[in-house]
């Protein structure tokens, strides 16, 4: 009882300071109108890569966002060279580049077999439309796994979309598998050259032979194959 | 009152679907493959109950005739005689590797799943199967990754010999010419006799001879082997 009394004075009191200083400020201060500046509202979305494969780390990644009728590559077409690079070599620079992308972040280092990380792409509601992931398969002559042109639009918070992708061949080198024609450490040789001696479309990855199935100038190894899905995507929209 | 909304959302949803159940769907079909054809493909609308294959079934007479030599006539035949629609051979023959059929119209009529099969040449008895895919009510564009299934009806030699009658043992064809000869034959003696997910093929790099007359860099592939891309209107 006694204790109600006096919490129930102590609010009282401070709501008739809280007025006091409310009345002070309006009889001392003349307010201006000021124009309202632009709420711009943010959106942040996360996207956790995992390597699904035996033995084939993946370049860093690359993350962007797009408009929805932006895609970075569409298989039965030839790749783009931004697409060719990264294939072939790991390199994203020119696909970070691209006059379609309105905002990229990229992976820290190799994703390593088994491997999960998260990336953060904070976008203006207004900008939100599709995104686009892009790395290679490092042991390879040119295949590469990613997200093509997602839309994550009207996506709401913390409710999480989760797909797995498949390895596609940029169809730009030959999939000779021979030593020195792959930039990962089966190998240590070359990324990308200019050269297109394939069939020069995207398709999907025919797989690994290794030099154990009757692909003698290979220098890949049996635990170098591969199979779909490589890629498991986690999407999720934080605040 | 929050009831009655409840059902007036239910009725709105069953009017829409049922206005749009005799739908126009566009179909597109892209062979995925780094170097396979696909023979001339069925594209088939049909009731639920209806299968041009299933797996873990044993394949029937037409789809054993499509699947070892690419022979869409009997199957389409079932189809139309089920009161199906389908179109056939839209590609007006092979569909050959990184090739796209595009905006092949289909007016479904009464029915509300989708069937696509072709032969995947050279094999001896591998195909796209897309099998009874519900065809959505709602409007919009849809895409599905298809699989290579294995009839199960012929030993999987890996010999071309122009062996496309059903019953018949090895491959009818290499169309690009990449195929090989005087293969021994890839003989394991497995005996699966219904409709499953095809291991892929062997191959060899050796074309005149060697187990068999695919090529291992040329003819081997991961799934999925076709994109389609359905566009209810």
């Amino acid at each position: 009882m006694k204790t109600t009394d006096i919490k129930l004075k102590t609010s009282l009191l401070a709501l008739v300071i809280a007025t006091t200083l409310l009345s002070g400020c309006g009889d001392d201060v003349v307010v201006v109108p000021e124009p309202t500046p632009p709420v711009v509202v943010m959106q942040t979305f996360t996207v956790t890569v995992t390597n699904l494969t035996a033995n084939q780390p993946m370049s860093p990644v690359v993350l962007a966002s797009h408009s929805a009728d932006a895609m970075l590559w569409q298989a039965g077409e030839t790749a783009s060279l931004a697409i060719e690079k990264m294939a072939e070599g790991g390199d994203t620079a020119d696909i970070a580049a691209l006059e379609v992308i309105t905002s990229s972040v990229n992976g820290t280092g190799m994703l390593m077999p088994g491997m999960s990380e998260t990336l953060t792409l904070t976008l203006a509601e207004a900008d939100v439309a599709n995104i686009s992931l892009a790395t290679m398969l490092v042991n390879t002559n040119d295949a590469f796994t990613g997200i093509n042109s997602v839309n994550i639009a009207g996506m709401a918070v913390d409710m999480p979309t989760m797909m797995h992708y498949m390895a596609y061949d940029a169809g730009t080198e030959a999939n000779t598998e021979a030593k020195g024609s792959m930039p990962g450490p089966a190998d240590g040789g070359e990324g990308f050259n200019t050269a297109r001696d394939d069939v020069d479309f995207v398709h999907i990855h025919p797989g690994v032979i290794s030099q154990y199935d009757g692909l003698t100038d290979s220098v890949l190894m049996p635990s170098h194959r591969f199979d779909n899905p490589v890629l498991a995507v986690t999407i999720m929209r934080t605040e | 009152m929050k009831r009655s909304l409840v059902n007036a959302s239910l009725l709105a949803a069953g009017l829409f679907s049922l206005s749009t159940q005799a739908a126009d769907i566009e179909v597109s079909v892209t062979n995925l493959t780094h170097g396979n054809h696909f023979t001339p493909l069925l594209i088939a609308a049909h009731t639920r109950d209806s299968h041009l294959s299933h797996v873990g079934e044993m394949a029937t007479p037409a789809l054993q005739k499509m699947a070892e030599g690419g022979d869409i006539a009997d199957l389409n035949t079932a189809v139309i005689g089920a009161n199906g629609i389908t179109s056939t051979n839209p590609a007006m023959g092979l569909l050959a590797a990184g090739a796209s059929i595009n905006d092949v119209m289909l007016d479904t009529g009464d029915n509300t799943h989708l069937s696509i099969v072709a032969m995947v040449l050279p094999t001896n008895d591998a195909f796209i199967g897309l099998d009874s895919w519900k065809i959505p009510t709602e409007a919009g564009t849809y895409t599905v990754y298809v699989n290579a299934y294995d009839a199960g009806t012929e030993a999987n030699d890996e010999i071309i010999n122009g062996g496309g009658m059903p019953g018949v043992a090895g491959i009818p064809a290499a169309p690009s010419g990449d195929g090989g000869s005087n293969g021994t034959g890839v003989m394991d003696g497995a005996d699966n006799m219904y409709v499953h997910t095809h291991p892929g093929v062997l191959g060899d790099t050796d074309p005149v001879g060697g187990a068999s007359d695919l090529d291992s860099r040329i003819h081997r592939w991961l799934n999925p082997v076709a994109k389609v891309v359905v566009t209810v209107k």
